[in-house]
């Protein structure tokens, strides 16, 4: 019985159906399942299937995005639950993310920001043509393990310099990685910057993000 | 709506067919057939016996055109229905009788042989875009006097797909229809579904040579399509126009539908065709021209007009490698075919003037085809309001992509095409290692040979068929069949 509301659980992830999976996710605290279980062994093996079948080119773009917002809304469900029993959802970290500022593109960003809260991290979306301030008192707020730069412009990128230095000026630097991405990118200029980590596209980004906070 | 493309008015195709028929009347068709000469007399056309030389009033082709199908299918060897000559439809199949391949690691074009047609069929076979299989490359380390008949036996082992084909002589034209009767499950139930059609060409210009004209008849009266590749060179064999090519395809193809329907009223043709212009600077025959799709593009309408089934020769290149000029000419010529609404176009893989097939290039044409079909289907409404129901609840930011519809109907809405076609960030490419289209086809068709299987084959139909061709090899003085088959599977394995 559990098993197969668990299956059906990935399933609702897979078909990207918000509806159906907060559904599920209710039907499962009231079978009395715990919380985190339901997540991590219900709707978590859905989020992994999905992100399998974008890198092997079987799905695409809005299956990513509407799987993110299944997990969301069967998260959304499920978080009080957990509080309520006096727990506290494991999270991999805390990141912080957003574009740079003067920089107004969102879409790879944000699917950035839904892949990495439906990897198991806490996202905090500062949205875009974001100050550099606002990067590091974000930071320093909720204590975050990772800050996330996008930038699409080959002008804005340098943004992404600033932002680091200006974590060091905050003497924060040492306490948080720092990953940038955008169009322009690339991996010599993430070097070059003194950035942590760097990658092609959302489902890598999740893989670096995993790989800076195992890496402590 | 499909989107088309004309090149001539009403009254241009009535003054083409105008010539045509004054051309057929009075300056006759050479006929060099005896009993396709009787059969034209018999309809009341004026014979010259000595010259072979044929005059055919307009009543005679009129009656045959009356009896021509104005549509019919031809089937894959499971019996389906999969392509359709007739109205606008439009598929695209692999050129054929390329006598080089292009060895895609040394760029040497090197006289074909069994394994690059089994590479050939099998890279076809797993690609969508082709309708059809044709028998793409002639076996050069195979007797001529069989090679028509061999070729057709590599596709069907190795393909499911119907074949655009062709015999080399009247008596391996009746073999090959025996080894397709195989799989149709006899001579009656072949015509009734026909797993193949045979391309027949008379000679520029208005000549029917002695057997193709004997070709025609025999098609017609085993009811197996016939399709007619007429080929004016405009200003060589054909007058430099391109209206004087289209008047001469129209009256070389009406005589030998006069020919074809007098064998036998009813029977399947196909007003075909591989025209191209004259090059005046090195007297080669550009496949790729702008002009020589424009000769095709005409013909084919005024073959529309009598409400014929359709076929040409596009998406092939004259370039030596698969490089731009390869990929613009086979790109522009498969768009302009798709757009003149041609049920059968030929010619993929193609380079050299169709002297040398590719693998490597019918991966990439696909793409082309893959698109040229999308533009067919055109620009289509999906839902009860165009925009406005999808801009509920968006406000000003740009969140489409988490709309259910969006993943319902993107697929729909674009071609997606294989990574022969490079749409990834610059990044994406500097990390795979600067991969040019050409080293993304290599990989590509390593992949899909990987990835092929080949069809299932009733065992009982392979013996037969096997059995057959072999007797046919030893008779030709070929050691063994199974010996040079046996080569092709061990190096088609190896890619």
């Amino acid at each position: 019985m559990t098993d197969e509301l668990f299956r059906a659980m990935a399933q609702s992830i897979i078909d990207g159906d918000p509806d159906v999976a907060a559904e599920l996710a209710r039907k499962a605290i009231e079978a009395g399942i715990d919380p985190l279980e339901a997540i991590n062994k219900g709707f978590v093996p859905g989020v992994d299937s999905v992100g399998e079948q974008y890198s092997r080119g079987e799905m695409f773009l809005p299956d990513l995005v509407l799987a993110g917002e299944a997990m969301k809304a069967a998260i959304a469900v499920l978080e009080p639950e957990i509080t309520r029993q006096g727990g506290q959802r494991q999270t991999l970290g805390t990141v912080v993310i957003g574009t740079v500022e003067g920089d107004i593109h969102d879409i790879g960003k944000t699917l950035v920001a839904t892949m990495l809260s439906v990897g198991g991290f806490r996202v905090y979306d500062l949205g875009v043509d974001v100050p550099i301030t606002t990067f590091v008192e974000k930071a320093r707020e909720v204590n975050a393990d990772i800050v996330g730069m996008s930038a699409l412009l080959t002008t804005t990128m340098v943004r992404q310099r600033d932002v680091i230095e200006a974590l060091e000026d905050a003497g924060l630097r040492s306490r948080v990685k720092v990953m940038v991405g955008g169009a322009p990118v690339t991996r010599a200029w993430a070097q070059e910057i003194g950035a942590d980590g760097y990658s092609e596209d959302a489902i890598g980004a999740v893989a670096v993000a995993k790989q800076l906070v195992s890496a402590g | 709506m499909q989107p088309k493309l004309e090149l001539l008015t009403p009254d241009l195709i009535d003054h083409v067919l105008g010539e045509a028929f004054y051309l057929l009347e009075t300056h006759g068709v050479k006929v060099q057939d005896a009993e396709a000469r009787q059969l034209l007399g018999e309809a009341g056309a004026r014979v010259d016996e000595a010259n072979e030389v044929v005059y055919i009033p307009e009543a005679v082709v009129r009656r045959a055109l009356e009896t021509v199908p104005r549509e019919f299918y031809l089937y894959n060897r499971f019996g389906e229905p999969v392509v359709r000559y007739g109205g606008d439809a439009v598929h695209f199949d692999p050129g054929s009788s390329g006598v080089h391949i292009l060895d895609p690691e040394t760029l040497e074009h090197r006289p074909s042989q069994t394994p690059d047609l089994v590479r050939l069929v099998k890279v076809a076979e797993m690609l969508p875009q082709y309708a059809a299989q044709s028998t793409a490359v002639v076996c050069n380390e195979v007797p001529k006097a069989i090679g028509d008949l061999y070729r057709l036996y590599i596709v069907l082992l190795y393909s499911a797909k119907p074949v655009v084909t062709g015999a080399f002589s009247a008596q391996t034209a009746h073999y090959m229809f025996d080894m397709l009767a195989i799989f149709a499950g006899g001579r009656e139930e072949l015509a009734q579904k026909p797993l193949a059609v045979f391309d027949v060409c008379p000679s520029p210009p208005l000549i029917w040579s002695e057997f193709g004209a004997r070709n025609l008849i025999d098609l017609a009266r085993a009811r197996v399509p016939a399709q007619m590749v007429s080929m004016p060179l405009a200003g060589a064999t054909a007058p430099v126009t391109l209206l004087g090519s289209v008047v001469q395809h129209a009256a070389e193809s009406l005589s030998g539908i006069a020919i074809h329907q007098l064998a036998q009223p009813g029977a399947p043709i196909v007003w075909g065709g591989a025209p191209a212009i004259f090059d005046m600077r090195h007297g080669t025959t550009p496949m790729g021209a702008i002009e020589t799709a424009m000769i095709d593009v005409a013909y084919a309408q005024v073959g529309k007009s009598l409400g014929l089934p359709t076929h040409t020769y596009l998406g092939a290149s004259d370039a030596k490698v698969v490089d731009a000029q390869a990929g613009l000419e086979s790109g522009i010529t498969a768009v302009i075919g798709a757009l003149g609404g041609i049920n059968m176009i030929s010619g993929a893989g193609m380079l050299d003037f169709l002297a040398c097939q590719s693998a490597e290039k019918l991966v990439i044409d696909a793409e082309a085809i893959g698109m040229a079909l999308r533009l067919l289907e055109g620009v289509r409404v999906h839902t009860d309001t165009l925009a406005l129901e999808m801009f509920e609840s968006i406000g000003f930011r740009g969140d489409f992509l988490k709309q259910k519809i969006t993943r319902q109907l993107f697929p729909k809405e674009q071609y997606l095409p294989s990574a022969v076609l490079d749409r990834g960030s610059i990044r994406a490419w500097e990390e795979s290692g600067r991969p040019d289209t050409f080293a993304r086809a290599k990989a590509r068709v390593r992949e899909l040979l990987a990835a092929y299987q080949r069809p299932p084959m009733d065992p009982d139909q392979e013996r037969e068929l096997r059995k057959m061709v072999e007797r046919l090899a030893l008779q030709a003085g070929m050691d063994t069949l199974q010996t040079a088959e046996r080569n092709a599977g061990r190096q088609a394995c190896t890619g």
